[in-house]
């Protein structure tokens, strides 16, 4: 590929390069704002019947567990949330559209799965919930609950920035052995079909949600290592700092869309 | 503690149709899957729900291994008389599950 010729092309190169022209380097264009749409405009008409209704969305099963967990004493400090914090319903108001937020102790934005763990650690002295366990899906659920309908609202500073940067920066590199980037499907081909799925937008507005693929309720990274994995790369470890600045990015893509938690998706 | 989560109206006319729809936790494991060290794994279903309106059974439904987790069923009845719908979810490794709920026939 290094052959040139007094400092010009070859004219073969240059067809090529014309040909592939998508694979240089020129990240696409974000989603204008109007085009935006969440993923659920993208299902049937029954799945979308099947998240609007309390009686028929499956995550309300992991909201109930995530109420009794709000008002349970847990932890050496033997305090539940609900003593500092009270009603979730008011107090978890719009916390969720909030995250990925700045976090002073850890120096760097971290998502609501992170922020409850540290708040378990600090005021209840209790041991941190694993990734994907069921109790930290059904609290982080419930605290996500309180904001449906909220629009996201990230607010990059100068602080957030870099951490924004870099997790732009890993939507937009081509990875695995695919050798695909995140923007070539969800921005650029989306509401195409990759084998009998639509493709969406991307747009991570109705987590923790149920897929009906998974049978029950999982978290953004888990979703984001699906994707990695698809692309044949190697996904990172949950809760890592490149899934957190990618969830801020990506949140910050889907700034004033309707948060929807609990979702459900196919 | 499995959960379950049932809805219906409150209130409804003599002779309306009402729907039902009821909702219960379960993982509902179909006994076809294996782990990775290739041990399979039990079956673990909902065998059987019933429902009963003033201790009259109205809706039973048997579930079988290619049923999804966390069964959503939606069924319909007249409404006759006021008073209580019971709902039972029985299954593999003794689970059992009770819900009800009150109706009032204007």
């Amino acid at each position: 590929m290094s052959a040139r010729r007094g400092g010009r092309p070859l004219p073969a190169l240059a067809a090529v390069c014309v040909v592939l022209g998508f694979t240089q380097a020129a990240p696409a264009a974000e989603i204008p704002s109007a085009e935006r749409r969440s993923g659920y405009e993208f299902m049937s008409r029954e799945t979308r019947a099947m998240q609007d209704d309390d009686a028929t969305n499956p995550a309300v099963l992991w909201l109930l567990d995530g109420e009794a967990l709000w008002n349970r004493k847990d932890g050496a400090a033997g305090r539940a949330c609900a003593d500092c914090h009270g009603n979730a319903r008011a107090s978890m108001k719009g916390a969720a559209a909030r995250h990925p937020a700045w976090d002073a102790a850890a120096g760097r934005p971290v998502n609501l799965e992170q922020r409850i763990n540290a708040c378990r650690a600090g005021r209840q002295q209790a041991a941190p919930l694993a990734y994907e366990s069921r109790d930290l899906l059904a609290l982080t659920a419930y605290v996500a609950r309180q904001s449906r309908g909220m629009p996201v609202d990230i607010t990059i500073n100068k602080r957030t920035k870099p951490f924004l940067d870099a997790g732009r920066d890993t939507f937009m590199r081509r990875q695995g052995q695919l050798n695909l980037a995140c923007t070539q499907c969800h921005d650029e081909l989306w509401g195409r079909k990759l084998a009998g799925s639509t493709i969406p937008q991307a747009h991570p507005t109705g987590y923790p949600l149920y897929r009906l693929e998974w049978q029950g309720l999982g978290s953004l990274q888990r979703r984001l290592r699906n994707c990695l994995t698809g692309m044949r790369a190697e996904p990172y470890p949950f809760g890592a700092p490149e899934f957190v600045d990618l969830e801020l990015y990506l949140m910050w893509r889907a700034r004033g869309m309707k948060m929807e938690s609990p979702a459900v998706r196919p | 503690m499995a959960r379950a989560v049932v809805s219906l109206p409150a209130t409804v006319k003599r002779g309306e149709i009402v729907e039902i729809k009821t909702l219960v936790q379960h993982a509902m494991e179909t006994g076809f899957r294996r782990t990775q060290l290739g041990i399979a794994i039990p079956r673990d279903i909902i065998r059987l729900f019933v429902c009963t309106y003033n201790g009259e059974e109205i809706f039973r439904a048997e579930f079988h291994p290619a049923i999804a987790a966390n069964p959503l069923l939606t069924f319909t009845t007249v409404a006759t008389e006021s008073g209580s719908i019971a709902f039972t979810w029985t299954g593999d490794k003794g689970f059992s599950l009770t819900e009800s709920a009150r109706i009032t026939v204007e």
